[in-house]
C-alpha cells in the first residue's frame, strides 16, 4: 500500500537508533497489503455487528417513547428521522428532546417526557411538524385536535384527588417544577413556569381544568356508584378527543402522577387499546378504532 | 488532464493505490533537469523549520470550523436563528440544508422521497461542488477537529515508539458506503445515523453533553492507539460522498512540479496522504497538478511546504484575469 507513510525516498539512511526496541519482523509489500485488507474487513464486521446490538431498546420496547405530534408509525419514524434536533429547536416550552445513546438506533431521535414537560400546543401551528425536514412528524395534521401521540388513562385512580373529593390549593407541583404551560387568561402568548401559577379548587380538577383539547377529550364526571361513587367525589374521563399531548399528566398533583399518557395507544371506548406501531401505512395515525 | 485523468482519480479516492504514470514531455524533462540538483534534505532544514512552525491556514480553518458550529449553538441558545438543527439536516435563514449522504439514508430506510430533504441536499451538492467536497472535513465537520487533536497525541505517543499507525486499505471506506446503505433499505433502521460521530458531536454542540459522547471518545482512543485518522481515512461514507461529489470542484490545492524540493513534509502532514503521491520525486505526470478529489482542503500541506509548490487556488480565475 502506497498511501501508508512509506520511507521517504530522500531521507537519510537509518537514523540511529536510540533505543533498541524488540524489531517487528519485516513484512514484505504484499504481507503489508495483506493485513491492511484484513483490518479493513475486520472494522467492517465489528461496525456492521453493532446493528443487532443497537437495535436491542427498539426491539425489547425497553421504553415507551411519547412522540412529538404527527409522529408516523414507531418503526417508519424511527427509519424516517434524521436526528437534527430542529423540531427541539421550534417548540416554545422545550417540551421535545432527543433520546440518547441508551436508546440504541434511537439515539438522537426526539420524545416528550410528559411528566416532566407536556406539549401543551402553546405554539398553536404544530411547529414541530412544520420543522421536521424528512416527514417523520407528518405534514399531513394541520390542527392540534388531530394530533394522536397516544391516550390519557387513569393509571391510578387511588391516588387522584377528584376520586377523594379532595381540593387542590396552592401550585400544581411544588415551587420547584420547572415545568412550563399556557395560562390563556393571564398572557396568550408566553407560556409561565406551572410553579409560579397558584390554584384555588374545592374539588381537584386540574387536568380536565387545563387540557387544551376541552371536553371532546376529558370531562370531569360523578364518580359512578360502582367505583365507590358518592356525593363530591368526581373522576376525569377520557374520551375520544384525547391527542395524547400529556398536559394532564404533567400537572396532575399526585406523586407519580393519577393520569399518564400510554404511548401510541389509541383510543378504544373506555378502555383503550396498546397499539405498537409496526411498519404501517403512511398516514395512518389520528385514525381511531372504536 | 481530461475525462480519463478524472477517472483514475475516482478510482484513487474509491481505495486503488496511485500508481505511477509515464509524465509528459515536460514534465519528463523537468524531472530530468532536477536530477542530481535538488536541494538535499539538510541544506532545506532552516525553510522546514520555519514552515513547520507556519499555522496560517489551520488557525484560520479552526476559525472557521469552530464559527460554523457556534452559530447553530448560537441559533438556539440565543435564539439569533441564523443556522437552525445540526449537521445531518438545518436551515441557513430558513432554507433547508440536509446532509447528502445521511438524507440517502433516511429515505432508503424508510423508502420513500421526502422533498424537503432531497432540496436540502441538491442545495449541499451545489455548495460544496464548488467550495470542493471535503472542504465540509476539514472546515466544518467537528468530529475532524477533535481528530486532529487526536491525531497530534498519536503522533507525539507514536514518535516515542509507545504506538503504531496500523493503516486499514482505503478501499474498505466503499465498503462501509454501500454497507450502510444496504442495512437501511433491509433494516429501516439507519446505523449509520446511530454511529455518526458527527451527528453525535453536532447535536451536543447544540443540545448538550450525552452519553453518546462516550462513542466519540472510544473511536478517538482507538485512532490514538491504533490506526491514525481511522475514522476520516477509512469508514466515513459522509466524507466519501462529498469527495466525489466536489471531484471537479475549482477551489482547489494545487502542485508546482518546478518548485518542489520532494522532502516529504507535506505527505507526513496529510490527512489523506494518497493525494500527495504526486510530490514523490519522479511521480508527477505534469508540470503542475490538482491535489485528488479526496483532498480536504486543510492547508495543512499548504502550511509546512517548505518552497512554496503545495498552493490554494481558485481555478477559471486566472483565465479570467
Amino acid at each position: 500500500m502506497s498511501d501508508a507513510q512509506q520511507p521517504e525516498p530522500e531521507a537519510p539512511a537509518a537514523e540511529p537508533a536510540k533505543r533498541t526496541r524488540p524489531t517487528r519482523p519485516r513484512l514484505s509489500r504484499q504481507q503489508e497489503q495483506r493485513r491492511t485488507i484484513l483490518r479493513g474487513a475486520l472494522a467492517a464486521a465489528v461496525l456492521f455487528a453493532l446493528q443487532p446490538l443497537a437495535a436491542i431498546p427498539i426491539v425489547r420496547r425497553l421504553r415507551d417513547r411519547l412522540r412529538p405530534p404527527g409522529a408516523l408509525d414507531e418503526e417508519r419514524f424511527l427509519a424516517a428521522c434524521i436526528k437534527c434536533g430542529q423540531c427541539v429547536q421550534v417548540c416554545p416550552v422545550q417540551a421535545i428532546v432527543l433520546a440518547d445513546a441508551d436508546e440504541g438506533l434511537g439515539v438522537g431521535v426526539p420524545y416528550v417526557d410528559a411528566r416532566s414537560q407536556a406539549c401543551d400546543f402553546s405554539c398553536d401551528a404544530l411547529s414541530c411538524i412544520l420543522a421536521c425536514p424528512t416527514g417523520a412528524l407528518s405534514h399531513e395534521l394541520k390542527m392540534k385536535e388531530e394530533v394522536r401521540m397516544g391516550v390519557a388513562r387513569l393509571a391510578r385512580p387511588e391516588a387522584c384527588l377528584a376520586r377523594r373529593g379532595e381540593p387542590l390549593r396552592g401550585t400544581a407541583r411544588g415551587p420547584d417544577f420547572p415545568g412550563l404551560l399556557r395560562y390563556e387568561d393571564v398572557d396568550r402568548w408566553t407560556p409561565m413556569p406551572v410553579a409560579t401559577h397558584g390554584y384555588d379548587r374545592a374539588v381537584c380538577d386540574l387536568c380536565v381544568l387545563e387540557c387544551p383539547i376541552g371536553e371532546s377529550a376529558l370531562r370531569l364526571v360523578p364518580l359512578p356508584p360502582e367505583d365507590g361513587g358518592a356525593p363530591g367525589l368526581f373522576t376525569p374521563e377520557v374520551h375520544r378527543g384525547c391527542t395524547g399531548c400529556g398536559v394532564c399528566q404533567m400537572i396532575c398533583p399526585a406523586e407519580p402522577a393519577a393520569i399518564v399518557v400510554d404511548a401510541r395507544a389509541v383510543f378504544a371506548g373506555g378502555r383503550h387499546r396498546k397499539h405498537r406501531g409496526g411498519r404501517g401505512e403512511r398516514g395512518e395515525h389520528g385514525e381511531e378504532s372504536s | 488532464m481530461g475525462m480519463p485523468r478524472l477517472l483514475d482519480q475516482l478510482a484513487i479516492v474509491l481505495g486503488r493505490a496511485p500508481e505511477k504514470r509515464a509524465p509528459s514531455p515536460e514534465a519528463a524533462a523537468m524531472h530530468a533537469a532536477k536530477r542530481g540538483k535538488g536541494m538535499k534534505k539538510h541544506e532545506l532544514q532552516a525553510e522546514i523549520d520555519e514552515a513547520a512552525a507556519n499555522h496560517t491556514w489551520r488557525n484560520r480553518r479552526w476559525a472557521a470550523l469552530i464559527g460554523i458550529n457556534l452559530l447553530f449553538t448560537l441559533s438556539y441558545w440565543v435564539d439569533i436563528q441564523i443556522l437552525e438543527g445540526s449537521l445531518t439536516a438545518s436551515r441557513l435563514l430558513g432554507f433547508h440544508l440536509a446532509d447528502v449522504y445521511s438524507s440517502f439514508l433516511v429515505m432508503l430506510a424508510q423508502r420513500h422521497v421526502a422533498v424537503n430533504l432531497v432540496i436540502g441536499a441538491v442545495t449541499v451538492t451545489l455548495v460544496w461542488a464548488f467550495v470542493g467536497g471535503r472542504s465540509f472535513c476539514a472546515w466544518v465537520c467537528p468530529y475532524h477537529l477533535v481528530a486532529e487533536w487526536a491525531e497530534m497525541l498519536h503522533l507525539a505517543l507514536a514518535k516515542r515508539g509507545w504506538v503504531r499507525d496500523h493503516p486499514l486499505h482505503r478501499g474498505v471506506r466503499v465498503a462501509f458506503w454501500i454497507g450502510f446503505a444496504a442495512l437501511a433499505l433491509l433494516t429501516g433502521h439507519t446505523l449509520f445515523l446511530a454511529l455518526n460521530p458527527i451527528g453525535v458531536l453536532s447535536r451536543a454542540v447544540v443540545y448538550g453533553a450525552s452519553l453518546a459522547l462516550l462513542w466519540v471518545a472510544l473511536l478517538l482512543a482507538f485512532e490514538v492507539v491504533y490506526a491514525r485518522r481511522a475514522w476520516c481515512r477509512y469508514v466515513c461514507p459522509i466524507g466519501l460522498t462529498y469527495g466525489v461529489l466536489g471531484a471537479k470542484a475549482p477551489i482547489r490545492v494545487t502542485y508546482d512540479l518546478e518548485s518542489c524540493a520532494h522532502e516529504g513534509e507535506c505527505r507526513k502532514v496529510c490527512e489523506v496522504p494518497h493525494v500527495l503521491d504526486l510530490t514523490i520525486k519522479g511521480r508527477a505526470e505534469e508540470t503542475k497538478l490538482d491535489v485528488g478529489p479526496d483532498c480536504t482542503r486543510c492547508g495543512l500541506c499548504v502550511d509546512v511546504c517548505p518552497t512554496g509548490a503545495l498552493r490554494y487556488e481558485l481555478k477559471g480565475v486566472k483565465r479570467l484575469l
